[in-house]
């Protein structure tokens, strides 16, 4: 008995300790930023990284104008994207770079929560496709329609679609109707998910090496097109509101222009580097530039950016001008 | 399945009455008046292959709602502002507290300090060793990372170790609490890491403190169960004895029990470091930042070498942690029991034991010397031109690989073309046979193989964890993931038994094996997962590669010594009568070291499914992928349900492997 009283009794301590430790009163989580952040007295802003390259390539070139150019100390925090909002709106988390259209948390804080604002438009506009490689298409050019895929099914077989044609896709993080899609279309085909860009991108190079066809889901601005070159295969157009209830999609997928995000206190006081991102603006050839650099010839993040600062001083020199 | 069951000793052919007799068919004979009883009455009410849809409970619009209810009120309910977030927030300045004292300790002060401690632990040769994995962490480029990684771990550790050692002195001492909290102990120990990172981050939210909880979770119960069964271990002789003095119960707590049972704390210990290191690569995925961000980052961009680079600073720090911790466990048990496996290093540390604290003081002004040394000198951060740059070359390797073996190769086709024949011919076959059984057939086999290794109880938990995960709703992709699970364990066994036969028969093969066993046992999982996809494309043979390469160390140690630890004797007289080598593997060694076999047997399955799990990541699909979805997507009705069917499944193969109470009856 008199063993329990003292465990609470050191349970209580050790709470109390706790509370004394990180002060008394509330302890509001949106307030905490990362521990790495803001060591040895520099200013700190912390940006998301999504895990495709693109938005690493935004990123470095951020990172790396707001450390030689600003005097910034710059954290980068991989995260997914629907993590990434949250992580904004708590603050642990400066900014998103690129965002593809997220209008379920659009609502929620920037709308409703007000602790995200809008940080304007990136200058690059994303389109997500499905894509057959160019010398597949050359040789067939009927395949480029969706109408005609059936035909192409058996070729395009791989162990793990079973009976069918394989339709790859990425990671799960994207956004894709393409189950729904193949229901509705009535393809032959099945959607078997890489599970991570990264694998995607390894069995796609493969699948070119080799000359063999494949079906994937794809996106643009990305520098795989650089390297393995991929012609779109038409789906039913797009018209506004026709991918409105998920498990109905029929069509294409739209053009979204993407857009960047702030966490709102940040864009309040984040003085120069918050202005610096609210202009940060660059168009889907300069991005690619980077991209390729990093991806394709392995240069550091750091090092690509710098390569194209160096390449394009009027571009950046506008984002900085008060 | 069938096949994992170890072989029967001897088979006589006993007359039927004898056969009856044997506790193995009477058990199957039970279970199967139960099953004529039972089946009918289920097929006839619920009367489908897969589980029925009548039976499971669709948990998507509670779990919807609480994590709405959460993000919604995450920042002004009393609940997150009181409690979550002072733990949130000593999380942060824990962290940040080390960190700092890590970067300004410098990178020389670092060096020292570790190498010092170890010197102390462990002895010259260690210490070497430390300074320069320390180094080595340095000239990779991943300084910073390193020191992030360190900091966060330091904290879990502690935070582990005294939450563990909480937990285990209480059941240590009582037993009630030690029934209530051994089997949850033992459930943790086989759950996959990743089934921990949702919930946590559903609280925390993505970062350091939602890493820093879910590493704790993971790496505590290690420690609590080791601690337990140090202080029940205790001599009852000497308890007695130390009782007759007179004393009192802290008293013989302090001065015999936990001395008594040092051994076994720090063994805790290093397994606790273990199990927090390997989670906090893991965790990147949810923002911990440091070298697992790294390796992740660079997957991103298929970044083999890159992704290396800060993967080998991991190994190392494991490495380094796990001798040095282990040298400290073997010193305090040499003395009374005199069977160090590490006399190697013994020697040294008898030698380098200067007694107590005059050798600290001096290992702390030795530190603090070189630290200050280094902080005069403006050398606190590690020097760019020192950085040698391994990413380049390793690519070229990985690439050249991929090249010349990925398909068309002559005679023995590609591995990709493995990878297709694997798919077809076992994946495929084996998930569609589990996927045609009706339900209550697969609930029957899991009960049967239970009972048979394990004990009723065993058996009641593996079944009830099986159904769980049918009234969850997600019985087609569990029996997915058990496909995977299945055949990468029959892979991992063959090669596993076949390498530790070789292994126990010779020295020299046993000392090469050593540390190829460490690095790969070590070796963050999300490095190795872009090299098999480069090699075995996307989808579930990667995965299962990937499994296999995991669980193989495990396997091979266990069976070798396992096998190591024969009796002489037994050995001795079999070859006297005549034995061939194979003879008296088949007929002594195997049947003698059948515990140790059945061990492997289980730890080759928990660590296959904990990777076959993050296979979600490279295509393997079923409910690694959900958890993935689940993560990625914030959608956590997908991610929670797949990671309950996670530990489910884990359960139920933990269950079925576990050779409960066969331990005491081998005596022979």
């Amino acid at each position: 008995m008199r063993r329990c009283t003292t465990g609470v009794l050191a349970a209580c301590c050790s709470l109390l300790a706790l509370a004394t430790a990180t002060g008394c009163g509330a302890a509001d989580m949106t307030e905490q930023a990362s521990p790495f952040a803001n060591a040895q007295g520099a200013r700190t802003v912390t940006l998301s990284t999504q895990s495709w390259v693109g938005a690493q390539a935004n990123v470095a070139v951020a990172q790396y104008l707001l450390e030689h150019e600003l005097g910034y100390r710059v954290d980068t925090v991989q995260v997914d994207e629907v993590p990434a909002w949250d992580a904004l709106s708590q603050g642990r988390v400066d900014a998103i770079l690129e965002d593809w259209g997220h209008p379920e948390q659009q609502q929620r804080y920037v709308e409703d929560k007000k602790t995200i604002v809008d940080g304007g438009g990136l200058g690059v506009t994303g389109h997500i496709g499905w894509f057959v490689p160019t010398y597949f298409a050359k040789q067939h050019p009927d395949v480029t329609n969706w109408k005609n895929l059936n035909k192409y099914a058996d070729r395009l077989r791989t162990a793990e679609s079973g009976g069918k044609g394989q339709l790859l896709d990425g990671s799960p993080s994207y956004v894709t109707n393409d189950k729904a899609l193949v229901k509705n279309l009535d393809l032959d085909y099945q959607v078997v998910f890489a599970g991570s860009e990264a694998a995607q991108i390894t069995q796609m190079r493969q699948f070119a090496k080799e000359k063999k066809p494949f079906l994937t889901y794809w996106y643009s601005p990305q520098w795989l097109f650089e390297k393995v070159p991929m012609t779109e295969v038409k789906l039913p157009a797009y018209k506004e509101g026709c991918d409105a209830d998920p498990e109905e999609v029929a069509c294409a997928y739209p053009h979204t222009p993407l857009r960047k995000y702030l966490n709102a206190d940040f864009a309040k006081s984040g003085g120069g580097a918050a202005e610096f991102l609210k202009r940060f603006k660059w168009t889907t050839k300069d991005q690619n530039e980077v991209s390729l650099l990093i991806a394709d010839r392995k240069l550091s993040p750091e090092e690509a950016a710098k390569r194209w600062v160096r390449g394009h001083e009027p571009t950046w020199r506008s984002w900085l001008e008060k | 399945m069938a096949t994992f069951t170890a072989p029967a000793p001897r088979t006589g052919l006993p007359g039927f009455l004898g056969f009856l007799r044997r506790p193995a068919v009477r058990k199957l004979l039970l279970l199967a008046v139960a099953a004529a009883v039972l089946v009918p009455l289920a097929d006839s009410r619920w009367a489908s292959g897969t589980w029925p849809h009548a039976l499971t409970v669709d948990l998507t619009e509670p779990l919807g709602d609480a994590s709405t209810w959460i993000i919604d009120n995450r920042d002004s309910h009393p609940l997150f502002l009181y409690f979550f977030g002072h733990v949130s927030n000593a999380v942060v300045l824990a962290v940040r507290a080390v960190y700092l004292v890590l970067l300004a300790a410098g990178w020389a002060g670092v060096a020292a300090a570790a190498a010092l401690v170890a010197w102390r632990v462990a002895g010259v040769r260690l210490a070497l060793g430390t300074a320069a994995a320390v180094l080595t962490c340095g000239l990779l480029g991943m300084w910073v990372p390193t020191m992030q990684t360190l900091a966060l771990m330091v904290v879990a550790v502690l935070a582990s170790v005294a939450l563990g050692a909480l937990l285990g002195l209480a059941a240590g001492l009582s037993d009630r609490t030690y029934r209530a909290l051994r089997p949850v102990l033992d459930t943790m120990q086989v759950l996959p890491a990743f089934a921990y990172l949702l919930p946590v981050v559903l609280v925390f939210g993505i970062g350091v403190p939602a890493a820093v909880l879910a590493t704790v979770v993971y790496a505590a119960p290690p420690m609590a169960r080791l601690t337990a069964l140090g202080l029940r271990g205790a001599d009852a002789g000497v308890m007695e004895a130390v009782e007759s003095l007179g004393t009192t119960a802290r008293q013989r707590l302090f001065t015999a029990r936990l001395p008594l049972a040092r051994k076994e704390l720090l063994l805790g210990l290093n397994q606790t470091i273990m199990m927090a290191l390997s989670m906090a690569v893991i965790a990147s995925v949810i923002g911990a930042g440091g070298l697992g961000d790294r390796v992740y980052q660079a997957l991103a961009s298929v970044d083999v070498g890159a992704a290396l680079a800060a993967g080998i600073p991991i190994v190392l720090l494991a490495v380094v942690l796990d001798r040095v911790t282990g040298a400290a466990g073997a010193e305090g048990s040499a003395a009374p029991a005199g069977e160090g496996f590490e006399e190697t290093d013994s020697r040294w540390t008898a030698w380098a034991r200067w007694n107590g604290w005059p050798g600290w003081v001096l290992a702390a002004v030795a530190a603090l010397a070189v630290a200050v040394t280094g902080r005069l000198a403006g050398r606190l951060d590690w020097p760019e031109t020192w950085i040698v740059h391994i990413a380049e070359p390793v690519n070229r390797a990985v690439d050249w690989m991929t090249d010349h073996l990925y398909s068309g190769v002559p005679y023995v086709g590609g591995t990709a073309d493995w990878a297709a024949h694997f798919t077809t011919g076992v994946l495929n076959p084996v998930r569609e046979g589990l996927q045609w059984l009706p339900w209550w057939a697969v609930l029957l086999t899991v009960a049967a193989l239970a009972w048979l290794i394990g004990t009723w109880r065993t058996a009641l938990t593996a079944v009830l964890a099986m159904a769980a995960i049918g009234v969850l709703g997600v019985w087609q992709p569990s029996l997915d993931t058990l496909s995977q699970v299945l055949a990468a364990v029959a892979v991992t066994l063959v090669l596993g038994f076949g390498t530790a036969v070789a292994a126990a028969r010779s020295e020299r093969c046993e000392r090469l094996l050593r540390p190829v066993l460490d690095v790969f046992q070590t070796m963050p999982q999300f490095v190795y997962l872009i090299p098999v996809v480069a090699l075995f494309g996307v989808g579930r043979a990667p995965a299962v590669a990937a499994a296999v390469v995991y669980a193989l160390p495990a396997v091979v140690r266990i069976t070798t010594q396992g096998l190591r630890n024969v009796d002489p004797a037994a050995m001795e007289s079999s070859r006297s009568m005549g034995a061939t080598g194979w003879q008296q593997l088949r007929q002594v060694q195997l049947p003698l070291a059948r515990p140790a076999l059945l061990l492997a047997v289980n730890q080759g399955v928990v660590l296959v499914l904990a990777v076959v799990i993050i296979g979600g990541l490279v295509g393997g699909g079923a409910l690694g992928y959900d958890v993935v979805f689940g993560l990625a997507q914030g959608d956590l009705a997908t991610g929670l349900v797949a990671g309950a069917a996670i530990v489910c499944l884990g359960l139920m193969l933990d269950r079925v492997t576990q050779p409960t109470r066969r331990r005491t009856k081998k005596g022979a």
